[in-house]
């Protein structure tokens, strides 16, 4: 048990290490300097661009060798700095991704977990009834092929602009100060719903599939028939296929998280949603090496936490996986 | 699996609470009307949850169009971060003067009056009894400070000024002298109305960093609004119920307050203005000409191009690469370029085509028709083929498109930032069509990054650019175009690296002639003109557009070219507010609830 984990941290600690490393260089790839193209309309004289020049990159501490700017990077993370915002200066990282971090959550956490605990739910019973299968399974392959984006301009459209129920823009009202007060909640809320319609119906749409896929193949399988050969009811057999069908699906969520990360961050472009994405967004475009950084952190430390628990959760579902390494330390 | 379900519910209910913890950002400025009251109420305000805040319809202007990115900055200083915090110069700190784009006059603002006694004096009388929004009065002393800041720190935009100013002095509270030496009258007069005028007794104590790169988180300035709060995808202005402007001069801007909304992309604003929640959008929106026609928006135009012109969209030709360092391969180009089909293609029709000199309708009067008549350009792709075979550009190879007339191939690239649609669209055309002429050019959309660079180290073949915004005069435009001494970076105008020692010094000319002699400045311009369309060392194409559409759900008093309406800028744009967008604010009213 302690070696699995051991092993599966370690795993983790390396994967960290190597994907901040290329968050560290990605963006220092990218053509051009980002002091130059904040500094390219001020309407400086040659003097004062110097300056300023000068001023701005000694304080993104761009002005050491690049290999000390990555120890530098590593030591100032240890410390919990993420550095200057180029784009949003003198605001730092931490405080910008902070104001954003809340709306992923309220948004990807939701969205996840219900979509695959519905989706699971619902292709087990499709698979069970051939009405079913017949109407709404196609629907679900459709949905799970949508792009993101395109689902979410048709739901803005239809709820949003036909229907008017729906706001489509912003976290909350445009006509609030934040407050605690229903009024508030529930604008928060109603702003919250279309960006998380979009997300969930199309990972609803695939966990259904994927859901429905598995539960037809385990109950073809011979254990299957051998229960149902020595008379077991067909819900103990169902119950069976179900556990067993769950843990690709599981193995799937964890594979999937990083695709969905990136449909949120277009989804809440599409409704101009203040999340990481919308950041992403505006940081590369205008080069902020420190935000494009602080934002791929995050979904990094996301990402990997999220597995890390997936890996947990296996070995409590999974009977086989708890045997394996009992069976391995002894 | 029930277990497992309840752990799922938990989390989903827990991450909705995290969520709900978060009411953005904190307000920065309270209501001012009471500022002695002001500390305790703040204190209890932390404490527990403030009142419910919900704007009153019936008292908001919603805006778009003019963030770039959410606030960070509200230094008065840093030209580049005003993009994201619009009304930092204009609503919260202010110029001396205004200008009136259709009238063409500078107006007094801050100042009473400012008048040239002597080619080197210029006497500004301050008006008596503006304030600071903190209840000091601002006087003659305020302005010396901003001027000397300038002396002091050359990192601030406007410090070129003291190489022609000799001195700032305080004659008594409202009168200030300027003495020069050689002034830029031109120059001068375009910094009338773009200098901040900030609070003495709050900036002293600033450091140079402070000055020209600080935050300014919590600004003081004499303007008509106050920046309440604001979050990531909003800044919300209130009303300066104190302004010198209600109760000096009786001008009340119309919203109590202002929501300028940061939409992720043009669509939103679209469908936002359709449903009735932004007032006036300055977003750029193709699909506009359609329903300014149905009836669902306003603007400023009712037919073609619809909107006022903001600027002129030039292509730069890099003349230190050939074949563009040849006038008669440029001139050919200039011939070339179908800029009809980019009026009604790319923009739909919502902008016009550019006088061949650049300058914009509003400064119609330095154009001088006779050098236009005799040496401008229109689209005429027999003309461009018989300028390049003239020059000796003919097609060796057979391949459709001209060699040059030392047999070398012709490839070059037309670029714009991806992402710019409209201009995406515009360089497809200018490619499309210089080829149908036989110029060998393709479009290219590179990241902002890398066309930036590009831009200001001259490393392009072609490019457009419109940088020099709406102005009192013609040097503006002239100063992007020809910007001079040349270095090798240059960030702020002249991208082709275009040398011509004869036109920096007629440039240089125009700058010095006082902003009061028309007949000079049109020949000063004349002169401009002539050597511009000789040399063509850059393209001018089509006029940008103000981009404003507005619906009168909720305020009127939009302004529009009918006689009965006010024609003051519909613009929300940062550098705009003086240019006429307060005005617009002032004469907004509200509509009557029936």
């Amino acid at each position: 048990m302690f070696r699995y984990f051991r092993r599966k941290i370690l795993i983790y600690l390396l994967t960290f290490l190597i994907a901040v490393t290329i968050d560290w260089l990605i963006p220092r790839f990218m053509p051009g300097n980002p002091v130059d193209n904040m500094l390219a309309r001020a309407q400086l004289n040659a003097n004062g661009l110097e300056i300023m020049r000068g001023y701005y990159t000694s304080a993104f501490g761009l002005d050491v060798p690049v290999w000390q700017q990555y120890l530098n990077f590593w030591v100032a993370l240890f410390h919990g700095d993420l550095g200057i915002s180029v784009y949003l200066f003198p605001q730092p990282v931490a405080e910008v991704i902070g104001r954003a971090i809340p709306y992923d959550i309220a948004l990807l956490l939701p969205a996840i977990l219900i979509s695959w605990f519905a989706g699971n739910k619902f292709g087990a019973f499709a698979a069970r009834s051939k009405w079913l299968d017949n109407t709404v399974s196609p629907i679900a392959y459709i949905l799970t092929a949508t792009p993101y984006m395109w689902l979410g301009i048709l739901l803005a459209w239809v709820f949003g602009i036909v229907l008017d129920i729906f706001p489509i823009a912003g976290a909350y009202s445009f006509s609030m100060a934040p407050s605690w007060s229903w009024a508030f909640v529930g604008s928060l809320i109603s702003h919250w719903f279309l960006p998380f319609l979009s997300l969930f119906l199309v990972q609803f749409g695939g966990w259904a599939i994927g859901m429905r896929n598995m539960i037809i193949y385990e109950l073809e399988a011979d254990y299957s028939h051998y229960l149902e050969a020595l008379g077991a009811p067909r819900g103990l057999v169902r119950k069976y296929a179900f556990r067993n069908a769950i843990l690709p699906q599981l193995t799937g969520l964890a594979l999937q998280l990083g695709v969905i990360v990136a449909g949120a961050l277009v989804t809440e472009v599409v409704f101009s949603y203040p999340g990481i994405g919308y950041l992403i967004l505006a940081a590369i475009q205008n080069q902020d090496y420190f935000l494009i950084q602080g934002c791929f952190l995050f979904i990094i430390i996301g990402v990997l936490l999220a597995n890390f628990a997936i890996d947990i959760v296996y070995v409590i579902v999974d009977p086989r996986t708890r045997r394996g390494m009992t069976g391995e330390s002894a | 699996m029930k277990r497992i379900s309840t752990i799922f519910g938990l989390i989903v209910i827990l991450s909705m609470l995290i969520a709900a913890c978060q009411p953005a950002a904190t307000p920065a400025v309270e209501d001012t009307t009471a500022p002695a009251e002001e500390a305790p109420a703040e204190t209890v305000a932390a404490e527990e949850p403030a009142a419910e805040v919900v704007y009153d319809r019936a008292e908001t202007l919603y805006v778009s169009g003019a963030a770039w990115g959410p606030a960070s900055s509200w230094n008065p200083f840093m030209t580049w971060v005003h993009a994201n915090t619009t009304g930092t110069v204009g609503l919260l700190y202010e110029t001396m003067f205004q200008f009136d784009p259709q009238t063409g006059e500078l107006t007094p603002f801050l100042a009473e009056s400012g008048t040239w006694t002597d080619a080197t004096t210029f006497d500004v009388v301050l008006r008596d009894g503006i304030t600071w929004s903190d209840g000091e009065p601002m006087t003659a002393a305020d302005v010396v400070f901003t001027f000397e800041l300038a002396h002091q720190y050359a990192a601030i935009w406007f410090a070129p000024v003291w190489n022609y100013l000799t001195s700032v002095t305080a004659v008594d509270d409202t009168h200030i002298q300027f003495l020069f030496t050689d002034p830029l009258y031109q120059e001068w007069s375009n910094n009338l109305i773009n200098i901040p005028i900030v609070p003495e007794h709050i900036w002293s104590a600033f450091s140079e960093e402070e000055i020209t790169a600080g935050a300014n988180e919590n600004p003081i300035g004499s303007g008509a609004y106050l920046y309440e709060t604001g979050a990531d995808d909003r800044n919300v202005w209130l009303r300066n119920e104190n302004w010198w402007g209600t109760t000096l001069m009786g001008w009340v801007p119309g919203p109590r307050r202002i929501v300028d909304i940061r939409t992720a992309s043009n669509n939103i604003a679209l469908g936002m203005i359709l449903k009735g929640e932004l007032d006036l959008s300055n977003n750029f929106l193709p699909g506009i000409a359609t329903l300014e026609d149905l009836g669902y928006v306003q603007t400023y135009f009712n037919d073609a191009p619809y909107m006022l012109a903001a600027n002129t969209a030039v292509l730069f030709l890099n003349t230190t690469k050939p074949p563009m360092d040849d006038p008669a391969f440029r001139r050919a180009l200039a011939f070339a370029i179908d800029v009809d089909t980019i009026v009604n293609s790319a923009y739909a029709g919502l902008v016009a085509p550019a006088s061949p000199t650049g300058l914009l309708p509003s400064l119609g009067q330095y154009v001088d028709q006779a050098v236009v008549d005799e040496l401008g350009y229109t689209y005429d792709p027999e003309q461009a083929r018989q300028i390049l075979a003239d020059a000796g550009y003919v097609d060796v190879n057979g391949d459709g498109f001209v060699e040059a007339p030392d047999g070398s191939e012709i490839a070059l690239e037309v670029t714009c930032p991806s992402g710019w649609t409209d201009w995406m669209a515009a360089i497809d055309v200018i490619a499309t069509s210089a080829q149908a002429a036989g110029i060998n050019i393709v479009a290219a959309t590179p990241d902002y990054g890398s066309w930036n660079t590009a831009l200001t180290t001259a490393t392009f073949d072609m490019t457009l650019n419109n940088w020099a915004n709406l102005s009192n005069t013609p040097w503006t435009l002239y100063n992007l175009l020809f910007r001079h001494p040349l270095q090798e970076v240059m960030g702020s105008g002249n991208f082709g690296m275009y040398d011509s020692q004869e036109m920096f010094d007629l440039v240089d000319a125009l700058a010095r002639i006082p902003t009061d002699d028309l007949a000079g400045m049109q020949a000063a311009c004349s002169d401009i003109q002539r050597l511009m369309l000789t040399d063509l060392p850059m393209i001018p194409l089509w006029y940008n557009g103000l981009w404003a559409q507005y619906s009168d759900s909720t305020w009127t008093g939009w302004p529009s070219e009918d006689a009965e309406a006010t024609h003051t800028l519909p613009s929300t744009w940062a550098g705009y507010w003086q240019l006429g967008g307060l005005n617009t604010l002032i004469n907004l009213q509200p509509v009557p609830v029936e």
